[in-house]
């Protein structure tokens, strides 16, 4: 019978985290915001058919970053949670805070338990009848909850798109104005994202009932198009955003 | 309630209704005849009319159990999804579950696909729902929906009946349900035309149940000390939307006047 190494338990878990924190860093971020129309989720994904942003509920998206199997499974348990909750009791019993703690329940137990540790940070958002009502809560690969004020900025490289948003999104921000430095903070000084490099859906805060809505390339580009952030030159582009806040045409 | 997860060979996929049996809250089906438990609130004629645009689905609001009316003001027309609307005769109760099933289903899809089933889609699907239902309407709990929607992809308004078996039938033109369905038919099937408007369409809905509840006991008319009205819905291009309660008092008030068979242009 052969003896195992042994491996101390520090080791084994800063291992897995390594493996999961290189796993999310391959993929592009993504950048959650609350605005005054609601919730604004703005993902750098060329693709247009596999999304990391869909709707969970009423009043609920998720968003995923990572391996994308993955998160689009913890997407589908999300939708089926909800879906059997609402069905069991009432519509308004679905609630972002729960799923949230769901999900961490299930990342924290295959962070411990499992081989492999789940290369993916989610994103669970419930827009309120007011901003001050809105939740983001952002997991991490190992069961981490953060509960986000503001906005949320998932995948690798979070630090650095996220103190451009930062900078850039100032007090109640319109969707226009949250998409730009979205998208400004995610394409960096040195490139600029066009509407079809991003996928971007909105929870919007005045639907009757789902409020989850997908904004196509065409009003996204009109968003963006209201004044270009990423001005050759200026190095922080974010400042630019903020001052053309109230001349934004709000894309239908 | 814990997130449901499920190993990649045995996923129920997009199916609400195989996710429910999985995590045991079907109800089984009664076992004896539901009479003997005492009488079952009933609900009546419900009719739907191809037109122009789309589909007209009316319906009346009264519940019967036995013969009491047990409530004047039930709804039997609903939206299944945004392009579709689902009519309810038979059984009250096994009737509203169904109809809740069904919108979960069809949302349920939509959101685990990332796409809306066809309208022939989700047709079939409420034809499997209606034939799981059949034990239960062997007992007594006979369920007999009408299914009516806009195709998007033909664009056109097509409309399905149903019996109890979860057979499915395509109409072309009209369909109705229920105990006052056949004298509602008839007075479609005199009023029918290809290409009337929906204002025209709506007025014939309305005409029919009246004359449904002239004739059958168990179909309320409109009552207008109590401001109750049918529930009409148009489907088409835009979507489902609701007749506002002014309107069809207005539709009905000339429709007493007898000044309905002025082809309904004026109307709203």
């Amino acid at each position: 019978m052969s003896m195992p190494f042994y491996v101390a338990p520090e080791q084994v878990m800063k291992d897995r985290a390594d493996y999961a924190r290189k796993g999310i860093s391959r993929g592009r971020s993504l950048v959650a915001a609350i605005c005054v129309e609601g919730i604004v989720v703005c993902a750098e994904n060329p693709s247009s058919t596999l999304r990391k942003v869909s709707e969970i509920y009423d009043r609920i998206a998720f968003a995923g970053v990572g391996k994308y199997n993955e998160f689009d499974q913890l997407r589908i348990s999300g939708v089926r949670a909800a879906d059997l909750k609402g069905y069991s009791f009432s519509r308004e019993d679905v609630d972002a805070r729960s799923l949230a703690n769901q999900y961490a329940q299930i990342l924290g137990q295959v962070f411990t338990h499992e081989m492999k540790p789940l290369e993916v940070e989610i994103l669970v958002a419930e827009v309120g009848a007011e901003a001050a009502e809105d939740q983001l809560f952002h997991l991490l690969y190992d069961g981490t909850v953060i509960d986000e004020t503001a906005f949320a900025v998932l995948g690798g490289d979070a630090e650095t798109v996220a103190e451009r948003v930062k900078a850039g999104l100032g007090d109640g921000p319109d969707l226009g104005t949250a998409l730009r430095v979205a998208a400004s903070a995610l394409s960096g000084p040195d490139r600029t994202l066009v509407a079809a490099d991003l996928e971007v859906a909105l929870l919007d805060r005045a639907a009757a009932r789902r409020c989850f809505r997908r904004l196509d390339d065409a009003e996204v580009s009109v968003a963006l198009a209201v004044e270009p952030p990423a001005l050759p030159g200026a190095d922080a582009p974010v400042e630019d955003a903020a001052p053309d806040a109230p001349a934004t045409d709000e894309p239908a | 309630m814990q997130i449901p997860t499920f190993s990649p060979g045995d996923d129920p996929g997009p199916d609400f209704a195989a996710l429910l049996r999985r995590q045991g809250l079907v109800p089984a089906a009664p076992s004896g005849p539901v009479s003997a438990a005492g009488s079952i609130t009933h609900g009546t004629t419900v009719v739907a009319i191809r037109y122009a645009d789309g589909v007209v689905m009316a319906g009346d609001r009264r519940a019967t159990s036995g013969n009491f009316i047990s409530h004047r003001s039930i709804e039997k027309v609903f939206a299944a999804d945004r392009w579709s609307g689902v009519a309810i005769a038979g059984a009250a109760g096994p009737a509203m579950e169904m109809v809740k099933l069904f919108q979960l289903q069809l949302e349920h899809y939509e959101k685990v696909e990332g796409g809306a089933l066809s309208l022939e889609g989700k047709a079939n699907q409420l034809s499997q729902m209606v034939r799981n239902h059949l034990p239960a309407a062997m007992q007594g709990l006979a369920v007999v929906p009408l299914f009516a929607g806009y195709d998007t992809r033909r664009e056109a308004g097509r409309l399905f009946q149903y019996d109890v078996t979860g057979g499915r039938y395509e109409e072309n033109d009209y369909a109705t349900s229920g105990s006052g369905g056949l004298h509602a038919a008839t007075v479609v099937k005199l009023g029918f035309a290809e290409g009337l408007d929906s204002g025209a369409t709506i007025d014939l809905a309305l005409k029919a149940l009246v004359t449904a509840a002239d004739e059958d006991s168990a179909t309320g008319g409109p009552d207008p000390v109590r401001g109750i009205w049918p529930v009409v819905a148009t489907i088409d291009a835009v979507g489902f939307t609701r007749v506002p309660d002014a309107d069809l008092a207005s539709a009905y008030a000339r429709l007493v006047a007898g000044t309905e068979d002025s082809t309904g242009a004026s109307v709203a």
